[in-house]
């Protein structure tokens, strides 16, 4: 194989991972911005996929409707379903002043044994099939712009173009509007944003919001793209996200690079064979996929002094403190 | 020196008696009786009856010594009263769930979860077994937890732990040849080393670069998982199966004669170790200078520092420590007869359950050893709940909510002291009432 067919090969994979991954990067982004910190985003995305991918194995089944607009229901209903479980960490972490990372700890338990529980009653077993293939093959008009058309429109998932778009639409509101701003003064300093009348427990919800929202249709891109049933796990994607957002400095821009990095790794892990340079080379799937965790802890080792981690993250907020 | 250690036991004279008492009844007097059922139970009985006669002496002295005492203002009933609340929160919210799946079968299945490990002698060994990897892990995080670190990586430690044990198991074997019970000490201690290794690097992290000790042990994580599934396909495969070899006999976890106590479950020395190690910890943190000054970095790094504690060396030696307990976990885990480690890519749940089991036993050793069991219990009610129409991932729930509401411990604790407050008033105001009732 030739360097461009190679591209041409590996770059629609590496997109189709790199999306859900940017895409829960940024849920956690909003999360952190606004001061809790989210590491229950892969229970999150279990959940979210899990009845995504429910709902749309009973529109197949039972609904005839187009297959694209099948996945655009799972999608919502995985967001949905995303807020109304980031609610629970919401409560404790904002309210209840709980420690955010156990509470967090518990919805990632309760997610994978809640999915198989339920999908033993439903289905007898604890898989969720999806029947169809929701690969859009070409997209009209689009795919025939040279190089772009042949990488983003030819072969493309709806989801990971919706994603995209949702991508960045959500950095503009996070960077471009009052209510952004907002947001982010209150994972930096909610005592002074409190000061001048921001209501500090009401962003933060929005904050944990929308990164539910994110994780969950995350979840249900990662069904959507990876497999053809939902098996009560989504593959340590949350965590990987969390390590995205790390890599990514806590910066959109940075987060898209990453989870590029990610998403290629973890894509030439399972290719490498038919890359002749990377099959001379005879490293093990392993390193590859490990590479992205070790990548992160060197970032941390390393650069930790110019982090730009949201400084009020992880504490409740107290108004007597200064 | 002689004089102390005669003091000493002069002034435990009793507590080592009974100890003595018990260790022949649990470990030595039952092998005697391997085939006789009723002598056994007879033992059983004995253990039962001198173990909880001695607590409950120990509670009348207690009660003796302190008339005055009052439940709210003790921190640890308040806590334990709180772990109470959300261990109650999470079964009762797992009977609504059977409700809501399945109401005919609903209370039948609620009791084999309440009575758990203590169906009969098999399941209650099997209890034990299962709850020797959660204890340790638990041990792990809860000794992290008092030193102010939150180790969620005693997943990884674990796996490292276990794939080092495994590893010495099998290819090891010539010390087998030489001495069995040397083969599984040495395959242990590489579990502990392995283990403490891997704790040490986020210690390192923390203490030298100042990297959020929850953030690096989630990516050394899932660096060990995919590290165990590389190392297991290069040197330990066993291909047939597509798992890794099984370690050879002699480095097989003892069982130190609990089997004739408890015939037919899987229960071994695990236990044991598990048990000592509960109380090296406790002796650690609460009798040592060295558990006083991690404790005190734990409380306030800056605080100690000035006065006079390597805090950066004291945060690595805490999660040394920490990771060396959570691979012991892994070596004992695996080091058994029938189970193998897997090239699977899938992280070892016994390290997330380690931290509701940390959460649960208050963080404190005895505290950890009573949760483990606890959790042992439930997942042996878990397993005979196939008897009826559920799926043992209930189990998992009722923890997962247990964790949750035992997060929002805050709140728990002041309805606690509330409740407790109250009751203490009513038995404060009948006196005074006597009183009045004189004067008039």
């Amino acid at each position: 194989m030739s360097f461009a067919d190679i591209m041409y090969f590996i770059l629609p994979l590496v997109i189709a991972s790199t999306v859900p991954l940017a895409l829960v990067a940024l849920g956690a982004l909003f999360s952190e911005r606004s001061g809790v910190i989210n590491i229950a985003l892969e229970g999150i995305m279990i959940m979210g996929g899990f009845v995504g991918a429910i709902t749309i194995h009973l529109l197949e089944e039972n609904a005839h409707l187009p297959i694209q607009t099948v996945a655009l229901i799972g999608l919502l209903v995985g967001a949905i379903i995303g807020i109304i479980f980031s609610l629970l960490h919401a409560f404790a972490a904002i309210n209840m002043k709980a420690n955010q990372i156990i509470s967090a700890t518990a919805l990632n338990m309760f997610a994978p044994a809640f999915a198989i529980f339920t999908a033993r009653i439903i289905f007898g077993t604890q898989r969720v099939p999806i029947g169809d293939s929701y690969i859009i093959t070409r997209v009209p008009g689009l795919a025939s712009i040279p190089i772009i058309g042949d990488i983003f429109f030819q072969g493309a998932y709806l989801s990971t173009l919706l994603g995209i778009f949702i991508f960045i639409i959500a950095v503009i509101v996070l960077y471009k509007t009052k209510q952004g701003l907002r947001l982010r003064s209150c994972g930096e300093n909610p005592q002074a944003a409190d000061s001048l009348g921001i209501n500090i427990y009401k962003l933060r919800y929005v904050g944990v919001m929308v990164s539910g929202a994110l994780a969950g249709m995350g979840g249900v891109i990662f069904v959507l793209s990876f497999s053809t049933s939902f098996n009560a796990t989504v593959a340590g994607f949350g965590f990987l996200a969390l390590a995205v957002l790390i890599f990514g400095n806590w910066n959109p821009k940075r987060i898209i690079m990453a989870a590029f990095f990610f998403g290629f790794m973890r894509v030439i892990s399972s290719t490498k064979s038919v890359i002749p340079f990377l099959n001379d080379l005879g490293l093990e799937d392993e390193i590859y996929l490990m590479l992205p965790y070790i990548a992160t802890l060197v970032v941390l080792a390393f650069v930790s002094k110019n982090s730009a981690a949201p400084r009020a993250a992880g504490e409740p907020y107290d108004p007597g403190k200064r | 020196m002689w004089e102390k250690v005669k003091n000493y036991l002069v002034a435990n004279a009793l507590n080592l008696n009974i100890g003595f008492f018990l260790f022949l009844l649990v470990f030595i007097i039952p092998q005697f009786f391997a085939n006789n059922d009723s002598i056994l139970l007879v033992i059983r009985g004995l253990i039962v009856a001198t173990g909880g006669g001695y607590i409950f002496y120990k509670l009348l002295l207690f009660r003796k010594n302190n008339p005055n005492f009052k439940p709210s203002e003790s921190k640890l009933l308040v806590d334990v009263a709180g772990s109470i609340i959300a261990i109650l929160t999470g079964l009762l919210f797992g009977l609504i769930l059977m409700l809501i799946v399945n109401p005919g079968q609903a209370f039948g299945g609620f009791f084999v979860i309440l009575q758990g490990g203590f169906r009969n002698i098999k399941s209650f060994g099997d209890m034990i077994y299962f709850s020797v990897p959660i204890i340790l892990t638990g041990l792990s995080v809860a000794f992290a937890f008092r030193t102010g670190l939150f180790n969620i990586g005693a997943t990884g430690q674990l796996t490292m732990g276990a794939y080092a044990a495994v590893y010495i198991g099998v290819k090891w074997g010539v010390i087998g040849e030489f001495s069995p019970f040397l083969h599984w000490l040495v395959a242990i201690l590489g579990a502990i080393v392995a283990g403490a290794l891997w704790g040490a690097i986020p210690g390192l992290l923390k203490a030298y670069r100042n990297v959020n000790e929850v953030v690096s042990s989630i990516m050394l994580n899932y660096v060990a998982m995919y590290l165990n599934t590389m190392l297991i396909v290069k040197y330990i495969y066993n291909r047939d199966f597509a798992r890794a070899l099984a370690p050879k006999s002699t480095a097989v976890t003892p069982l130190m004669n609990l089997h004739y106590l408890l015939p037919n479950s899987s229960v071994s020395g695990g236990i044991v170790v598990a048990i000592v190690v509960v109380i090296i910890l406790h002796i650690i943190l609460n009798k040592t200078t060295f558990g006083y000054e991690l404790k005190a970095v734990g409380f306030n790094r800056d605080a100690s520092k000035y006065a006079g504690m390597n805090s950066k060396r004291n945060i690595v030696y805490a999660m040394v420590i920490s990771g060396a307990v959570a691979g012991l976990a892994g070596g004992l885990m695996y080091l058994v007869d029938g189970k193998f480690l897997q090239p699977l890519n899938v992280l070892i749940p016994e390290g997330f359950t380690g931290i509701a089991i940390s959460l649960l036993g208050l963080s404190s050793p005895f505290g950890v050893l009573l949760a483990g069991l606890f959790y042992g219990s439930l997942k042996q009610g878990g397993f005979y709940l196939q008897l009826y129409s559920f799926t043992p991932e209930i189990i998992d729930i009722i923890i997962a909510v247990i964790i949750y509401a035992s997060a929002l411990g805050l709140f728990l604790q002041k309805f606690v002291i509330r409740a407790m407050k109250k009751r203490e008033m009513l038995i404060d105001q009948k006196p005074e009432e006597a009183v009045e009732g004189s004067d008039a």
